[in-house]
């Protein structure tokens, strides 16, 4: 149950996306979010998610993939979805009940929300899947490294974020063991009351942080025997460089970047 | 007759993703009651899979699972109960303690059952002194034990529960050999004390070979033999094939037999050689 978390997760294959300079690949993602935001039409959504396909399709990564990072999202969705349909409350009435009104805004806003954040999700995705969480971190480090002006401890954040993205998965793995081990013994996890439920997260959570805090301990450790002291006159085996390939990625995401906001001061 | 019995069993992980795996693929077997079955294999052959199945924590792509003649899925909602006859211990079973003292944690499992307080409590306390914890330990933290009591610990949460068919997955990794020796001798006692139907995944064939009455050896998923030990242990070099060992004193006497001293039976414990050798002795009419 707990494998199907795809947050995360890097597929290493071979594609043009994945090629990228992580730090473009960053700065694009955050790009498109803004493009995400400031479009409200269909159309400018329709001009959104053709980008997304186009970067989908590039990537080689399966589709059914980005379904199942859509899939944990679902409810979420749906209660945005529905909040937008009943609380919008400009437009044309088509239904009215006690303090509930649905209006031609009201469906078209709520439509447009759910595309937003399902390509929202699709295009974050796609930055995980696409690039492996060592050249992600490194990225932000290089990113943010103007804030080392500000005494802003840059190295230090981008190694939690490279420790946290790796233990992932294995604290996923931990916790499914951990859960299996309580079932064993009779605990009602996914069946029982609420209360129930509710008393014996406690038998998950006390091994789980237990088991936490003695890998944090481990690897602590493990880092100082190969005498780490931090980011200071440390250098990279793997320099990033950029290529004509990252800038003419770039020059599309801006291309696209503009004429949402074209459409969106005409129409 | 057979308390646990599995048709055809498959599991496959991952199904219709690139990392699809098949891991327990068509096992048929049959275990009888008040046997001491132990399970060999190595990393990845399936077998910490196949015993996930025996209580239901896993349900099997394809197959069947009988406990006492009763598919075990018939009724869904009656799964836990299938998991108060079948007790299972995973690997490193001290990571799944999180009680604030040790009686607490043997009893959760007594508790979940709906035992009343007496009842759990002489179960608790009979458990723990089987199994050789003392009993002024029982008001501590477990956090405060060593590795090997926190081990034991964890065993007997389960044999209170007392399983018709207890399971036990490397019981004593990376345990010294004084604390394996215990909790060996703690698993036999209770095997003669119950009569309880004891499954046991182990790395060391010395172990295995000690106690077990037949041993299920798995290779890629499906069962390459499942036959009383000596039995087993006479076809040690196909064993070794697949990545196994079998016991040092099995292979000794095997290469005694290549020598010329053929002792006519496969020999497994050190006890048993003993024996044979000393009643040799004494056929050719030396004194010992």
């Amino acid at each position: 149950m707990l494998k199907d978390i795809t947050i995360g997760q890097y597929f290493p294959i071979e594609s043009v996306i994945h090629r990228l300079d992580p730090r473009f690949k960053i700065i694009m993602t955050l790009i498109f979010i803004i493009m995400l935001f400031t479009g409200d039409s269909f159309i400018c959504m329709g001009i959104s998610a053709v980008y997304t396909l186009i970067a989908v399709i590039l990537s080689r990564i399966k589709f059914k993939m980005f379904v199942k990072s859509i899939k944990p999202l679902m409810p979420f969705l749906i209660i945005t979805a529905v909040m937008n349909l009943f609380f919008v409350s400009d437009g044309d009435i088509y239904f009215h009940w006690k303090f509930i009104k649905i209006t031609s805004d009201g469906i078209n806003v709520s439509f447009l929300m759910i595309i937003r954040i399902i390509l929202l999700i699709i295009g974050s995705s796609l930055l995980t899947y696409t690039t492996s969480p060592i050249t992600l971190t490194d990225a932000v480090e290089r990113l943010l490294s103007p804030l080392k002006r500000f005494k802003f401890p840059v190295h230090e954040l981008a190694m939690m974020m490279s420790i946290a993205l790796r233990f992932i998965p294995t604290l996923i793995e931990e916790t499914d063991k951990i859960i299996s081990a309580q079932k064993a013994r009779g605990a009602e996890i996914d069946t029982g009351s609420l209360t129930d439920r509710a008393k014996n997260m406690v038998s998950i959570l006390i091994p789980l942080f237990i088991s936490a805090f003695r890998r944090a301990d481990e690897l602590a450790t493990a880092m100082e025997c190969r005498c780490y002291n931090g980011g200071e006159g440390r250098t990279r085996l793997r320099q990033l460089k950029s290529s004509p390939r990252d800038y003419i990625a770039f020059s599309v995401t801006i291309l696209f970047f503009v004429s949402v906001i074209i459409l969106n001061i005409f129409i | 007759m057979a308390v646990l019995k599995t048709e055809e069993l498959t599991y496959i992980y991952s199904q219709g993703t690139p990392f699809e795996k098949t891991a327990v693929d068509h096992v048929s077997l049959e275990i009888n009651e008040g046997e001491i079955i132990g399970i060999m294999g190595h990393t990845g052959s399936g077998k910490s899979t196949l015993i996930q199945h025996f209580n239901g924590l896993l349900k099997g792509t394809s197959g069947k699972i009988y406990l006492d003649g009763r598919d075990i899925w018939e009724n869904k909602s009656e799964i836990r109960q299938v998991r108060f006859k079948v007790g299972l211990v995973f690997q490193y079973p001290e990571y799944q303690i999180f009680e604030e003292t040790v009686y607490k944690d043997i009893a959760f499992g007594c508790k979940n059952m709906g035992l009343d307080d007496k009842e759990i409590k002489r179960r608790v306390i009979e458990t723990a002194y089987d199994i050789g914890l003392p009993e002024e330990i029982l008001e501590k933290s477990p956090f405060e034990l060593s590795g090997g009591q926190k081990r034991r610990v964890a065993i007997a949460g389960v044999m209170a529960m007392n399983p018709r068919v207890l399971i036990l997955d490397e019981p004593t990794a990376g345990l010294d050999p004084m604390g394996r020796d215990r909790i060996f001798d703690c698993i036999k006692a209770y095997h003669k004390k119950t009569g309880n139907t004891i499954l046991i995944v182990s790395h060391s064939m010395e172990d295995i070979a000690r106690f077990a009455d037949r041993i299920l050896v798995m290779n890629n998923g499906s069962i390459f033999c499942f036959d009383k030990t000596e039995k087993v242990f006479s076809r040690a070099e196909e064993i070794s094939r697949i990545g196994l060992d079998v016991p040092q004193i099995t292979k000794v006497f095997m290469e005694l037999k290549k020598q010329g001293l053929d002792f006519g039976r496969e020999v497994y414990t050190v006890d048993y050689a003993k024996e044979l050798i000393l009643k040799k002795l004494r056929e050719r009419g030396i004194k010992c």
